[in-house]
């Protein structure tokens, strides 16, 4: 793959909330970066972060209680996080759109469809009113909403969950964003509108040329979209690389227990699925080692005492797991039914 | 909407037709006859209960009345005679209109600023304050907080009058006595149901649009924010009405609460019956203008129906 | 940090530590203890519940172990201020305030929990039946409960009131007859609500009989909000009697309740105004305590609705 250019770079970004209990250290020196025209796929369980992390690109997440333990965020250059809040605004919509998880509850009740799409164009003079319309209903006509000037003045509740979800990717996409997060945009729909949902986003990227961030805890989204891969596990990425080196070259016991336990179509009946047992660390006081090191069936002395090291095993493929250190046993992850097919 | 507006009348005029049975039939079972006066001779007596119609069978007074409510008929008063329900509702009613209407303004939009403030500045110095109003607002009864103002204000420190209603100067005590309880009732309702709303996607989404907090809150938060106040505008109008019974009897107000209570201690039949009559139709024409304001702002409730 | 020597020996398979992850979790408590331990926790509502415990035992105790009594009067201590020897001073005739304040205590606090408890029970078990078993019965309680709803309870209050004539037990009848339709409505949809969660189609499908469901199931996963409602419906009936007691159709002298009280006190308001603000202080006391009780319930029975208040 040729090099393409840097849009947005994450550094060392830890952000976690304060609550009653104490804080909750929801992101561990996260970095990884997105680039022109890709598709970035972060899987991980849920509570693992990955959302949090997205919503800190921008400023999404309430602070307080949330607040940032330290990192950087730079958008073309640009730290987000130093940024004031005028600035941010002037990112959030027009650079970046955000698709959220659960188009039920993400529009509002009381608005019509029209006026939510053209709200992204609240206080920008280089557009008329009558451009503004024009490009809702453009857009409305883009992402497959049929019927595009009666759906303009309906409200959310008459519309069905697949629709809503176009509408949320219309407001994501109508001012042209260079980057779009979408954070399980397909989780609440059913499979069929979840293929159309995934096509569309395809075809926009290939139109616009934007890049997408593409956050889900579901392995058969990544393999269909995605050019390279985050594996996020309690706080902090695991795994990184392309969708290949992911799925062929599993480098973390942890990504293999994600593939370990999906089922598809094309394994055979006997193939037993092994969920990964144990649930996910506390993150009111995460373990000082491996936060996996407990579900892990290779876990080591030092995994339980250190933060394992990061191994840099190709170009893009990254792994944090002590397996790769030179005194550890050689344990090979690879999965053996990707070879067949 | 039409369909909706139809069936709120509907529901509203059964509402009503059984509010009038039922105080018809209660007002008939009441203690005392209007006419114990000892000085009355029994023929005397019976030609007044001729007149008023009371010796013929209960159905048959029923129907009378209802015919003449009707015709827009409230009846007579026994007490005062020669005055109309009519006339008694159009000499004071306006006074209880008018008290009734600043202090449902005052509570009202008070009651909002103050919940907004409240519920964006969370935790503040000034947060802390409106729940603190809101707190005693909601735990004093309004014959307290009426007397406690004229104490203050009228008698100690004399800065306002303290009793009848004859300018503005005049309506400045029982408008906030009135208005007291409600508006802690409404900035603490809007606080709640702010911060709630705060918390949904939708505002998530605006503001990934790179809407301003300003616009987020004017047109987002308040908007969805304000569906719980309009759902208790009701009780809450009932509430203000029959506060009038008590702050205008404190502060001296001819108004129709006043009579109201007088002709309860009277046994002033149809006094009563007239004006409990006059006073539901006016709290389920409320009840229906909140319905139908509701189905405005709320486009879920048109189609839905309940 | 101190690097500490990484060493060959570090790297022996251990395996999982499922049974170390298990001791994370916090120790589980029970509903009830867990609603309690968070209510103590909240200093607003312990404090009260505080404040109700010592009123009550006031209103009990205090007029017993007083050397007045409620009707005695004393022409040398007529409006007199509080003293030593009136503890909150006399009224206009000259009778003790504190025995008053505390018989009025009696009145007020009984009526104010038999109306919200007969209210509550009336409400429940009507609001549970339909909620549970829908159907004809629903259908026409509902209409019902619609058009009373419609119709402000204070009129018919007044009127049911006027024809029972006044008392303690009229005006808790009075309360009652249109009192139970807000809890009724409120449980019905709680009810219905639980009725269609999975825990109970799971019993059902287990074939446990509606008995069993609603005792086991569905009473207490609705306890909690009928404790809390109940505890915010006791300031309502006692500011209703109180209302009541001051228009005149509530309690009628010699027996006393705290609207009396007040009431009595607004004539005197220009010559002794202690005789108004005592009992309003009680009465608003009484009041706030209830509420930041109910609302203390409320946070502790409901812990999404944490913080939102």
């Amino acid at each position: 793959m040729e090099e393409k250019e840097v849009l947005l770079e994450i550094k060392d970004l830890s952000f976690s909330f304060k609550t009653y209990a104490g804080s909750v250290k929801a992101v561990r020196d996260v970095s990884f970066d997105v680039r022109k025209g890709e598709v970035l796929g972060i899987v991980g369980e849920s509570g693992c972060g990955k959302s949090v992390t997205c919503q800190c690109i921008l400023r999404l997440n309430p602070e307080p209680p949330g607040y940032f333990e330290g990192g950087e965020i730079l958008y073309q250059g640009q730290d987000i996080l130093k940024m004031k809040n005028k600035e941010i605004r002037k990112i959030r919509g027009r650079e970046i759109g955000f698709v959220f998880q659960d188009p039920m509850t993400s529009l509002n009740p009381t608005m019509r469809i029209g006026a939510q799409i053209e709200e992204v164009f609240l206080g920008r003079t280089d557009v008329s009113k009558k451009e503004v319309k024009e490009k809702a209903l453009e857009i409305m006509r883009l992402v497959g909403i049929s019927d595009v000037e009666k759906r303009y003045r309906q409200y959310p509740h008459e519309l069905s969950g697949g629709m809503k979800q176009r509408v949320m990717i219309a407001i994501a996409l109508v001012s042209q964003p260079s980057l779009i997060i979408c954070d399980e945009p397909t989780t609440s729909l059913d499979v069929t509108i979840e293929a159309q949902i995934l096509e569309l986003l395809l075809e926009l990227r290939e139109k616009f040329g934007t890049s997408i961030i593409m956050i889900t805890h579901d392995l058969g989204v990544i393999a269909k979209l995605c050019d390279r891969v985050i594996v996020m596990y309690g706080g902090k990425i695991v795994e990184r690389g392309t969708v290949k080196e992911i799925f062929y070259d599993t480098a973390h016991p942890y990504t293999n227990g994600l593939m370990n336990s999906i089922a598809s179509l094309d394994i055979d009946k006997d193939t037993v699925l092994k969920p990964i047992e144990g649930t996910p660390p506390d993150l009111f006081s995460p373990p000082a080692g491996c936060p996996f090191a407990a579900r892990c069936q290779y876990a080591m002395e030092i995994c339980y005492q250190r933060m394992p090291e990061s191994y840099q095993l190709s170009k893009e493929h990254e792994t944090n797991c002590w397996l790769r250190h030179e005194y550890a046993p050689k344990v090979d992850l690879r999965m053996k039914r990707g070879e067949e097919s | 909407m039409g369909k909706y507006i139809v069936k709120r009348v509907l529901a509203a005029v059964i509402t009503l037709w059984v509010l009038i049975t039922a105080v018809f039939f209660l007002v008939r079972l009441m203690p005392g006859e209007p006419f114990t006066n000892p000085k009355l001779t029994p023929e005397i007596q019976a030609n007044l209960e001729e007149y008023y119609g009371f010796n013929k069978p209960l159905i048959v007074q029923y129907g009378q009345y209802i015919g003449n409510l009707l015709r827009g008929d409230f009846g007579y008063s026994m007490k005062y005679t020669n005055k109309t329900v009519n006339y008694i509702i159009g000499q004071t009613f306006p006074f209880s209109a008018d008290l009734g209407i600043r202090a449902l303004v005052t509570a009202i939009s008070f009651g909002l600023i103050l919940g907004i403030i409240s519920a964006r500045n969370r935790g503040k110095g000034i947060d802390i304050f409106c729940v603190f109003i809101a707190i005693i607002g909601t735990s004093m009864p309004d014959f307290i907080v009426g007397a406690t103002l004229q104490y203050f204000f009228g008698m100690k420190w004399g800065l306002l009058p303290v009793a009848q209603y004859k300018g503005f100067a005049y309506t400045i005590l029982p408008t906030c006595s009135l208005a007291f309880y409600t508006l802690a009732s409404v900035s603490r309702i809007m606080r709640s149901s702010m911060l709630e709303v705060v918390q949904q996607d939708y505002i998530k989404t605006a503001r990934s649009k790179g809407l301003s907090e300003m616009r987020i809150t004017a047109r987002h938060q308040i908007r969805n924010a304000i569906m719980p106040v309009i759902t208790m505008m009701g009780p809450t109008v009932a509430a203000t009405l029959t506060g009038t019974f008590v702050i205008e009897s404190i502060y001296a107000i001819p108004g129709m609460g006043k009579y109201y209570v007088e002709s309860v201690t009277n046994n002033d039949y149809a006094l009563v019956l007239g004006m409990t009559v006059f006073y539901g139709m006016f709290l389920v024409l409320c009840n229906l203008i909140v319905d139908i304001l509701y189905g405005l702002v709320d486009p879920r409730v048109r189609v839905g129906g309940k | 940090m101190e690097e500490q020597k990484i060493t060959k020996d570090m790297f022996q398979v251990k395996g999982r530590s499922i049974t170390e992850m298990e001791t994370i979790s916090r120790p589980s408590l029970s509903f009830w203890s867990d609603a309690w331990r968070r209510l103590r926790k909240n200093k607003a509502a312990f404090l009260g519940l505080c404040i109700i415990v010592v009123y009550a035992l006031l209103a009990i105790f205090a007029p017993m172990f007083s050397h007045y009594t409620m009707s005695e009067m004393d022409p040398k201590s007529m409006n007199a201020l509080p003293s030593l020897q009136h503890w909150f001073g006399a009224d206009a005739t000259g009778r003790d305030q504190w025995v008053r304040v505390w018989m009025g205590a009696r009145v007020s606090l009984t009526i104010g929990l038999c109306a919200a408890t007969i209210n509550m029970c009336i409400g429940a078990v009507l609001g549970g039946l339909c909620g549970y078993y829908g159907g004809k019965l629903d259908m026409i309680v509902m209409r019902i409960v619609d058009v009373l709803y419609g119709i402000p309870s204070l009129i018919i209050t007044i009127l049911v009131m006027v024809v029972l004539g006044t008392g303690v037990t009229t005006l808790i009848v009075a309360m009652c007859i249109v009192g139970w339709i807000s809890s009724c409505r409120f449980v019905r949809g709680e009810v219905y609500r639980l009725k269609g969660q999975d825990f109970v189609l799971a019993a059902k499908v287990l074939g446990v009989s509606d008995f069993v469901i609603i005792m086991r199931h569905i009473i207490p996963n609705i306890m909690g909000l009928l404790v809390t409602n109940l505890c915010l419906a006791i300031p309502n009936a006692i500011f209703q009697e109180a209302f009541l007691s001051y228009i005149g159709l509530g309690i009628s002298p010699p027996n006393c309740s705290w609207g009396v009280l007040a009431k009595e006190g607004i004539k005197m308001l220009r010559v002794a105004p202690h005789e108004v603000l005592i009992p309003a202080f009680f009465i608003c006391t009484t009041m706030l305590a209830l509420t930041m009780l109910g609302d203390g319930l409320r946070d502790a029975v409901d812990p999404r609705l944490r913080g939102t208040e």
